[in-house]
């Protein structure tokens, strides 16, 4: 092992204990990809800094096209690259990535289901002080509803390593919502992400929580927090939102007959409506849903604006107690 | 006779005769659909038809032969013009172009590549398509293919702002296998283009944002083959042809109309339409 190998290792073990931005592990598998593999290629809409495709961009800067502040641009030309055979990458923030260019996704992605990887990052309402202009919190909902479309996002640092190089080997539309903020490790040493497949940490026999992205970690901390109490909480990290692994949600109702949902999203068209229309055809049971409540964020750090839009243990604890003690 | 599938023609007598073929081909299946895009679609005949024919290398029977020229036609609108071009190069049988807009065809209402191999990119919404071209222009550079990419687009489309990133793009990446052209009719759905959002002028824009510009009258054979040979010629940036053309252009009674913008013929209007261009 060379001396670059042996600092990675030691890299990887020493962030293992510190909370790690999702965007940091994606910039990391990004640049690993380019080396494995020529057919990368990189776009981004002048955020390389903050979305970490720049490590790529330092490498390889034949591969990499910065497009200036034109997200609707930088899609089509994704679709383009992708049509000529490379695996692009494109990546700005969620709001921008999602919002700004919907119908060039629409078009030139999804309905000519071009091989195109869309990496945003800054998703939810952890972006913190910017405020809402530019937190993402409709992105889901938005590439939900394209046919062709996948939807991912990571719990965590490792989690994203993995999606990363997992969609590679997936030939179409991509969507993967990273965040800004730091994030604890969360997900097992030896899991792997399996496109579609949702992780369950145990499954509760008086509720269980479906959560995705940094809420799985918040959710796990709920779940011990009703332990204590004498409620079997289960959790379940749902990283593929879409295809929604339907056999694992349904399992999960079936056993505790009570669901919650949690998401830095908003509670129309995320990963709680996902639930709800799985659960409500196959298996009906009691859904509540926890993310934005049909609002706009704010400015202010992200700790606070979690606590805010009561995105906490706390809120899950409570909401699970109520529901326990009314039925 | 010279077989049009070799993509090579360059006589322009032969190439006149292929383009009031594909208007009347055109004509055919709008009357048949019943609906569909019929200025639009006859104004970009004879560009594309030059460029088709006379330029682009292609293997209607190994659609994605990966060294093909690419051609996007970014105002989706004109499908019955692109079909009509394949259909005459051999993508798929003469017969085909009846099921024009009805379920389960093909040829949809404005081009799918999902459903027609052939197609490069799924185009209708418009101020698309350079931006696609600029990516298919970038990839085939990475991998030093020597072939060309064109993209159609026009005039009102350039009113979309995405038209104006993708030609920052071209440029900025100097994009010399690109070759766009602005099919200068005049009129879009609501009126003439200058009374809606005068697009003027145009080539003083493309220039500003660093093109290689060439004005021809966009129904003039030899001109065409002349820009299209000038823009092969060109190193370092991008061409675009503004091709000064009529809307409806060989039919008089579609000439210059705004009303036929989306409208089918009748077929009482097919009738009188294929007698004048089969007496042209």
């Amino acid at each position: 092992m060379g001396d670059s190998a042996k600092e990675t290792v030691n890299q990887k073990e020493t962030d293992k204990k510190q909370p790690r931005a999702t965007r940091d592990a994606y910039g990391d598998a990004l640049l690993e990809l380019g080396r494995r593999r020529d057919d990368i290629v990189v776009l981004d809409a002048d955020l390389s800094c903050s979305t970490k495709t720049a490590k790529f961009a330092k490498e390889f800067p034949e591969r990499f096209f910065n497009m200036g502040i034109a997200e609707q641009d930088m899609i089509g030309t994704a679709a383009g690259l992708a049509l000529t055979g490379k695996i692009p990458f494109a990546s700005t923030f969620a709001v921008f990535e999602t919002g700004r260019a919907w119908d060039q996704i629409r078009l030139t992605v999804c309905y000519s289901n071009t091989n195109v990887k869309l990496v945003a990052t800054h998703g939810g309402i952890t972006v913190g002080e910017d405020g809402a202009s530019h937190q993402a919190l409709e992105d889901i909902a938005l590439m939900r509803a394209l046919p062709n479309m996948t939807v991912i996002v990571p719990a965590d640092a490792k989690e994203t390593e993995s999606v990363i190089y997992s969609i590679v080997e997936h030939r179409g539309p991509v969507y993967v919502r990273l965040g800004r903020a730091k994030v604890p490790y969360v997900m097992p040493d030896d899991y792997e992400f399996k496109l579609g497949k949702g992780y369950v940490f145990h499954i509760g026999k008086d509720v269980n929580i479906i959560a995705t992205g940094i809420m799985v970690g918040i959710a796990l901390e709920a779940s011990r927090m009703l332990e204590d109490e004498g409620i079997d909480a289960g959790v379940i990290n749902i990283s593929t939102i879409k295809p929604l692994d339907e056999e694992t949600v349904i399992s999960a109702a079936k056993a505790s007959g009570f669901i919650i949902t949690a998401e830095e999203h908003s509670i129309i068209g995320g990963l709680g409506s996902a639930v709800c229309e799985c659960l409500s055809e196959r298996h009906p049971v009691p859904v509540k849903r926890i993310g934005i409540n049909d609002s706009f964020g704010c400015s202010g750090s992200a700790s606070e604006l979690l606590k805010f839009h009561g995105l906490t243990p706390e809120n899950i604890v409570n909401t699970a107690k109520a529901f326990i003690n009314s039925s | 006779m010279e077989s049009p599938q070799n993509g090579k023609i360059r006589d322009i007598e032969r190439l006149k005769e292929i383009a009031r073929n594909i208007r009347i081909t055109i004509l055919e299946m709008l009357t048949n659909a019943g609906s569909g895009h019929t200025g639009g679609s006859l104004s970009a005949v004879d560009v594309c038809v030059g460029i088709y024919f006379s330029k682009m290398n292609f293997r209607p029977h190994d659609p994605l032969w990966e060294d093909r020229d690419r051609f996007i036609l970014s105002k989706g609108h004109a499908a019955p013009l692109l079909y009509a071009i394949m259909a005459e190069a051999g993508y798929f049988p003469k017969e085909t172009i009846n099921t024009l807009r009805k379920i389960n065809s093909p040829l949809q209402g404005h081009p799918c590549c999902k459903s027609l191999p052939g197609v490069e990119v799924s185009t209708g919404s418009l101020g698309q398509g350079l931006s696609v071209a600029n990516g298919m222009a970038l990839g085939l550079r990475l991998d030093n293919k020597p072939a060309r990419v064109y993209c159609v687009m026009g005039d009102g489309e350039i009113q979309e702002g995405q038209i104006w990133e993708a030609a920052m793009t071209s440029a900025h990446y100097k994009l010399d296998n690109l070759c766009a052209v602005v099919d200068n009719n005049g009129l879009q759905i609501d009126g003439r283009v200058e009374e809606v959002m005068s697009i003027y002028p145009i080539s003083e824009k493309w220039r500003a944002f660093g093109w290689h510009t060439i004005e021809i009258d966009g129904h003039d054979m030899e001109q065409i083959l002349n820009a299209l040979d000038e823009a092969e010629t060109v190193k370092g940036r991008p061409t675009v042809i503004i091709a000064k053309t009529i809307k409806g252009k060989g039919v008089s009674i579609f000439e210059n109309k705004v009303e036929y913008h989306g409208v089918a013929p009748t077929r009482e209007e097919f009738e009188r339409a294929l007698k004048e261009l089969q007496n042209g």
